[in-house]
């Protein structure tokens, strides 16, 4: 091929491959009207047959939001939210499903196109994943291999009829539900999520996986996670997510709760690839998620790791709370933003228990137009005596419109303690791109080259397979990324 | 190989390089010296194709090519091996990882078969040594945090693992101690056959005597002065510029 047809070739590929998951589905849905009121809280509750306490739970929540005000601490730009024009309730009309047969195909399709077939058959290997569609779980592979293990892991809504009295013990104890802004409204209007309970003495036999995709337009979309790992057990789950390209801003409000207790550990990963937005800063999601961890066990241990090429907007900080003596907490970051993203994320790690420990570890990458903040704390209280804490917090630039900002806050009470705390920033200046061309490294390839050496590691944390999907998600967010 | 016909060079208004003339062939050796500030490395940039520079006038062929229509990588892939004044850092990025990638893509380019991890290994440890660089650099980032003299080993490693056709070595014996400035005429001795061509940029004698040029050419002031042999470095270390000005 000659030089000018393979750089056409090779223009039309990148503008193609820009965000190759924003289809959309067409699929009969059901939705309430646009708008929160207590009425609407009511109709979710009921759709979902909930007990009352979880109703009480979620009005008592509503009752505080109403009363709150929209955080601006955060290093964020963007227009108010006008929270009575989205739908706070969606989901694909045909219900009460009983096997995959009765899954609409197209939805089925939907999942498919996204590299994730829920047909069992299919599966990746050793992967059970429960798929949430806009507001609904919609599947849960796996469950009989799951089942014999005695772990359950199911969605939110049939946790709560099934297991009453485990979501009801642990339901809004690590993110209380007046805990933020986003928290309280999450608390109030919560559709599904998924739950996860690993029983005592259990590894879980396979990676836990839960896909959350955004279909409808104007639907926000506001899932919970509860992960409990009970005594000596030991889960690792990953998250992803995508949504459609659409015009206007979706928000998304999440919660997700993990406790541990005497020797449990939880490894929590996410690849978080909602739609961005166009070049031009149109549309994309709006992701405002509270995401904790409760080591309450001695010797517990809880690890995100968390991959963020997607939304227009970012505000998250998976947190550790680590009050089981010599718990650990750990917390390791790749956050990317390119065109006119913006990402606000870091972590909190609360020392309570003695010799506890935690790791920081959080690479930031700005291109384009992209806002990139770490902000972090670290506490560590009278109590938690030999605590320690490391943190590294890197950013990379590329460009010269991009931003990057270090926010950390350290707070130690005890004289045992230590921490560490490094930090760096760097640029990908044409001079570097230039030796990488003269040695007959192109462009691309020598971002690519330096993005992967800069994020390896936190890639080498994730799952082996998605530490790929990681690897492949970085080049293409990168794509057609310039210094100039 | 190398052809430069009558190059004019500048920068915003100014004018660095005026009417130069130089034919590099294979097997030959030549090397630019000249004062400061009088336009060497531009020209070795020009050669590699860094942006940022006015080309008023003139032309370079390469292998019968014309080289300022070329890209920078592709002028990598055919060939051209610049070793940098100042190589730069490139924090993060793994100095094995990038070697493979770099000798890859010019082998995969020259048709030849691409490297495997153990082979490319095997390689790069004999090229080490003959550099006198230790194992530890296969860890390090590329020029991150690497003393004056191991960049500039460095490069001489790169050459030794790309194997280019045409060298320009820019100020590449600056700042090296004796031993070292060995080392490095020794890994350019090595290297230089009758089927590469090499453009050496300094200001001192002392390399060259290790080197055996085959032609001398003094900078001053953009254009090139005096050409001869090695006797003539010999000359202006006795007795400096001041006799070529008029």
């Amino acid at each position: 091929m000659n030089k000018i047809k393979q750089t056409k070739k090779q223009l039309s590929d990148i503008s193609n491959s820009e965000y190759k998951y924003g289809f959309k589905t067409d699929i009969d849905e059901f939705r309430l009207p646009n708008g929160l009121n207590e009425n609407i809280i009511k109709s979710i509750s009921k759709i979902k047959d909930e007990p009352k306490w979880l109703l009480d739970f979620r009005l008592k929540a509503y009752s505080k939001w109403k009363k709150m005000k929209e955080p601006n601490w955060q290093n964020l730009n963007y227009p108010k939210i006008d929270f009575n024009d989205i739908c706070y309730y969606s989901s694909p009309k045909k219900k009460k499903l009983k096997s995959l047969d009765e899954v609409d195909p197209e939805l089925l399709k939907t999942y498919d196109k996204l590299g994730i077939p829920l047909d069992e058959q299919k599966m990746l290997s050793n992967v059970a994943v429960d798929a949430v569609f806009d507001s609904v779980s919609i599947a849960t592979t796996f469950k009989d291999t799951l089942k014999k293990a005695g772990v359950i892991f199911c969605s939110f809504s049939e946790a709560v009829i099934k297991y009453p009295k485990l979501v009801r013990e642990y339901l809004g104890t690590v993110v209380p539900s007046i805990d933020n802004y986003y928290a309280a409204l999450n608390s109030a209007v919560f559709s599904d999520g998924s739950f996860v309970y690993i029983p005592k003495n259990t590894k879980c036999p396979m990676e836990l996986s839960t896909y959350f995709r955004i279909n409808a337009a104007n639907t926000g979309q506001f899932e919970r996670t509860l992960i409990i790992a009970d005594d000596n057990s030991y889960v690792s789950y990953l998250e992803g997510c995508t949504a459609p390209m659409r015009d206007e801003n979706q928000l998304h409000a999440a919660i997700v709760e993990l406790i541990t207790l005497d020797n449990a550990e939880i490894k929590y990963s996410t690849v978080q690839n909602w739609y961005p937005g166009d070049k031009n800063g149109k549309g994309g999601i709006y992701n405002f998620v509270t995401k904790r961890g409760h080591c309450k066990g001695d010797n517990s241990k809880i690890s995100w790791t968390q991959i963020e090429t997607g939304s227009s907007l970012t505000w998250k900080y998976p947190s550790c709370i680590l009050r089981g003596n010599n718990s650990i907490g750990e917390f390791y970051s790749v956050a990317l933003s390119n065109n006119y993203q913006q990402a606000d994320t870091g972590t909190k790690m609360i020392h309570l228990g003695k010799n506890t420990k935690s790791t920081i570890i959080s690479k930031g990458i700005s291109t384009g137009n992209g806002q990139q903040t770490y902000r972090g704390e670290v506490k560590i209280m009278k109590n938690a005596i030999n605590s320690r804490n490391f943190s590294q917090c890197d950013s990379i630039l590329i460009g010269n419109k991009c931003g990057a900002h270090t926010q950390p806050y350290i707070n130690i009470k005890n004289a045992s303690s230590k921490i560490e705390h490094e930090a760096t920033t760097s640029k990908i200046g044409e001079d570097q791109l230039f030796y990488c061309n003269q040695r007959g490294i192109s462009t691309e390839n020598a971002i690519s080259l330096i993005i992967n050496g800069f994020c390896k590691d936190v890639f080498k944390k994730l799952p082996m397979e998605f530490a790929i999907e990681a690897q492949k998600l970085m080049e293409i967010s990168l794509e057609g990324c310039s210094v100039g | 190989m190398l052809k430069i016909n009558n190059l004019n060079v500048g920068v915003d208004n100014k004018n660095i390089l005026k009417n130069i003339n130089l034919n590099i062939n294979k097997g030959e050796l030549h090397v630019i010296m000249g004062r400061n500030g009088t336009g060497k490395s531009t020209l070795s940039n020009i050669i590699a194709g860094k942006e940022g520079y006015n080309i008023n006038r003139g032309k370079i062929s390469y292998n019968n090519k014309n080289l300022l229509q070329m890209s920078t990588e592709d002028r990598a892939l055919n060939g051209i091996f610049m070793s940098f004044q100042y190589p730069i850092s490139i924090p993060g990025l793994n100095t094995m990882h990038f070697l493979r990638t770099s000798v890859n893509s010019i082998r995969k380019h020259r048709k030849k078969e691409e490297y495997s991890s153990g082979e490319f290994i095997k390689m790069f440890k004999e090229k080490l040594q003959l550099v006198g660089l230790d194992e530890s650099f296969a860890r390090r980032s590329v020029n991150n945090g690497f003393s004056g003299g191991e960049k500039k080993r460095f490069e001489i490693l790169q050459m030794l693992l790309i194997e280019p056709k045409l060298v320009i070595l820019d100020e590449t014996d600056s700042g090296l101690d004796i031993d070292a400035l060995k080392i490095v005429a020794n890994g350019i001795n090595s290297f230089k056959s009758n089927n590469n061509g090499f453009l050496l940029i300094t200001h001192y004698y002392r390399i060259i005597k290790y080197l055996d040029p085959d032609f001398v050419h003094v900078l001053l002031d953009g254009k090139i002065v005096e050409s001869g042999d090695q006797k003539l470095a010999l000359k202006l270390e006795e007795e400096g510029y001041g006799w070529l000005e008029k």
